[in-house]
């Protein structure tokens, strides 16, 4: 099987700083893969990367096509959803509002209030709140409205930015939950990026641990997870 | 009484061009935090276009529509050619290239048509509207397509698809792309619309100050103070500041002796700098927070 996500030399900059050292990882079509690492090890750059939301060079192929050079809305126009570290919600707008502009870049607008009140049935309480301003939502009900409008894109790679940032472990537990729901039951490929390892290692297949912008390790979840070593020296726990 | 209500109603008509030209600076204000210095002389200019469309024998109303048509068009050639290469650069620069888009159109439109005043027609005529003295036909119709126009706005920005994404890219730029908007599109198309809004605005106002190359240096001030008082962060606050401003004009130059008609601008400016410093975000906006 060709990886739906091959990634080659990558290295990024923040201005003259770098940030990624030549990465190099790939993904399968349909797996759940998770970027494990401390802070500031290249995360979250390596998800910018991938959308092109800072300079880098090196090879990056979406189902075979390289996405070098391309801008960050074609990119996401190719079926790559990326939910930021910090939601990114339009919290000026409503629930419903920010769901309409997850698919706002689709053409079957008829399939796009079906596509709505299938993420009400996995996040229920996105529905009563549907009217409501969605700066008012909780933080868990924020991730959820940010997890809903990047499934709305019906997107084929889901990059999920650290979201279980600031919730309480129960709401962290459902999400992981619909997570692996939508993983398997929709077939969205998902990268996700967190700092909560051992969840995270939980419900992926596959797992690569990076530090200060290297992949140091790489193997499935369950080798990194059983793996003493690893978990002493990267995942702290 | 009767000059009371008489002053009101006048300051409603020429309050809703302010609110046009104050909607106009604010919708490029939303979108790339810059204040359009030049929204005025882009108004002057479309003016003449309707003015030259019809002494070519145009007949009014398609006169006005195909000026708003070229006003959009010209509005987004001017964001993809001056202002999108400048969306980087440092504020002073933009400055500068909105003060030089000032200063050129201003003087394109001395040179094809000259400095002298010229008579602009409404469609309305100028007699009493529906027999009253308080307000004439022409003041009813400015705010009869100002109001028509923000209806028209509101439910753009409302209901449809492309209204929804312009106010996306133009809330959060990254969240937009991130959802596969053009948000560079997005604001060529602010531009156009902001364009569009101060050709009505131009063309309602002329027949009121005649049409000169200098007619909307004082309107686009106007404009600049009801888009303080409201909020540049708002466009229905810019609306009803424009409404405000227009109504307190006009009652200031009335009721206080010694305002009269000349010193009517210096309280534009005043009212500028008391809302500044009073209350910065205006009456309806809001305060941006900028994570860093």
């Amino acid at each position: 099987m060709t990886a739906m996500l091959d990634i080659k030399d990558l290295r990024a900059y923040y201005g003259q700083v770098q940030a990624l050292h030549g990465m190099e990882f790939h993904l399968s079509e349909g797996s759940m893969t998770t970027l494990l690492g401390a802070n500031g090890a290249g995360k979250t750059t390596t998800l910018r990367a991938i959308c092109n939301m800072v300079r880098s060079t090196g090879t990056i192929q979406f189902e075979g096509r390289p996405l070098t050079g391309k801008s960050t809305e074609n990119i996401v126009r190719l079926g790559i959803a990326h939910v930021p570290q910090g939601r990114g919600t339009f919290t000026t707008m409503t629930v419903e509002e920010n769901l309409q502009l997850g698919a706002i870049s689709r053409k079957d607008t008829k399939a796009i209030s079906s596509d709505i009140e299938r993420m009400y049935d996995h996040f229920p309480v996105l529905k009563q709140r549907h009217t409501q301003q969605a700066g008012t939502l909780s933080g868990g009900e924020q991730q959820m409205l940010a997890v809903a409008r990047a499934l709305m894109l019906r997107p084929r790679l889901m990059l999920l930015d650290e979201p279980s940032f600031g919730l309480a472990p129960l709401v962290v537990r459902d999400l992981f939950k619909i997570l692996g729901k939508i993983n398997r039951e929709d077939k969205v490929s998902i990268l996700v990026v967190e700092q909560n390892a051992q969840l995270a290692l939980e419900i992926a297949d596959k797992a690569y641990v990076i530090e200060t912008g290297r992949i140091v390790m790489s193997g499935t979840a369950s080798e990194i997870a059983s793996n003493e070593a690893v978990r002493k020296s990267y995942l702290g726990y | 009484m009767e000059l009371f209500i008489n002053q009101v109603l006048a300051g409603i008509a020429t309050g809703a061009i302010y609110a046009c030209m104050a909607l106009a600076i604010v919708m490029i204000f939303q979108a790339i935090d810059h204040l359009n210095f030049a929204q005025g002389e882009m108004a002057m200019f479309s003016t003449f276009i309707a003015w030259q469309l019809m002494q070519w024998g145009v007949p009014y109303w398609w006169a006005f529509l195909l000026t708003l048509a070229i006003s959009f068009v010209a509005g987004i050639v001017i964001e993809r050619l001056l202002f999108k290469p400048l969306a980087k650069a440092p504020i002073l620069t933009n400055v500068a290239g909105f003060i030089a888009l000032y200063a050129i159109i201003n003087s394109v439109a001395g040179l094809i048509w000259d400095f002298t005043i010229k008579q602009f027609p409404s469609p309305f005529g100028s007699s009493p509207f529906l027999g009253s003295q308080l307000i004439s036909t022409h003041q009813a119709g400015m705010i009869g397509v100002t109001i028509a126009l923000l209806i028209a706005l509101f439910f753009f920005f409302r209901f449809t698809r492309i209204g929804l994404a312009m106010r996306a890219a133009a809330t959060l730029p990254e969240s937009a792309r991130l959802v596969g908007i053009n948000t560079s599109w997005m604001i060529a198309l602010g531009w156009g619309m902001a364009s569009a809004i101060g050709a009505i605005a131009g063309i309602l106002i002329a027949p009121v100050v005649f049409l000169e190359p200098n007619m909307m240096l004082g309107i686009l001030l106007y404009g600049f103070a009801a888009a303080v008082l409201g909020g540049l962060t708002s466009p229905l606050g810019a609306v009803i500041g424009g409404f405000l401003v227009g109504v307190f004009e006009n009652l200031v130059g009335t009721y206080i002796p010694g305002v009269g008609n000349e010193l009517k601008l210096p309280i534009a400016l005043a009212l500028i700098v008391i809302v500044l410093v009073v209350k910065p975000t205006g009456l309806m906006g809001h305060t941006v927070v900028k994570r860093v």
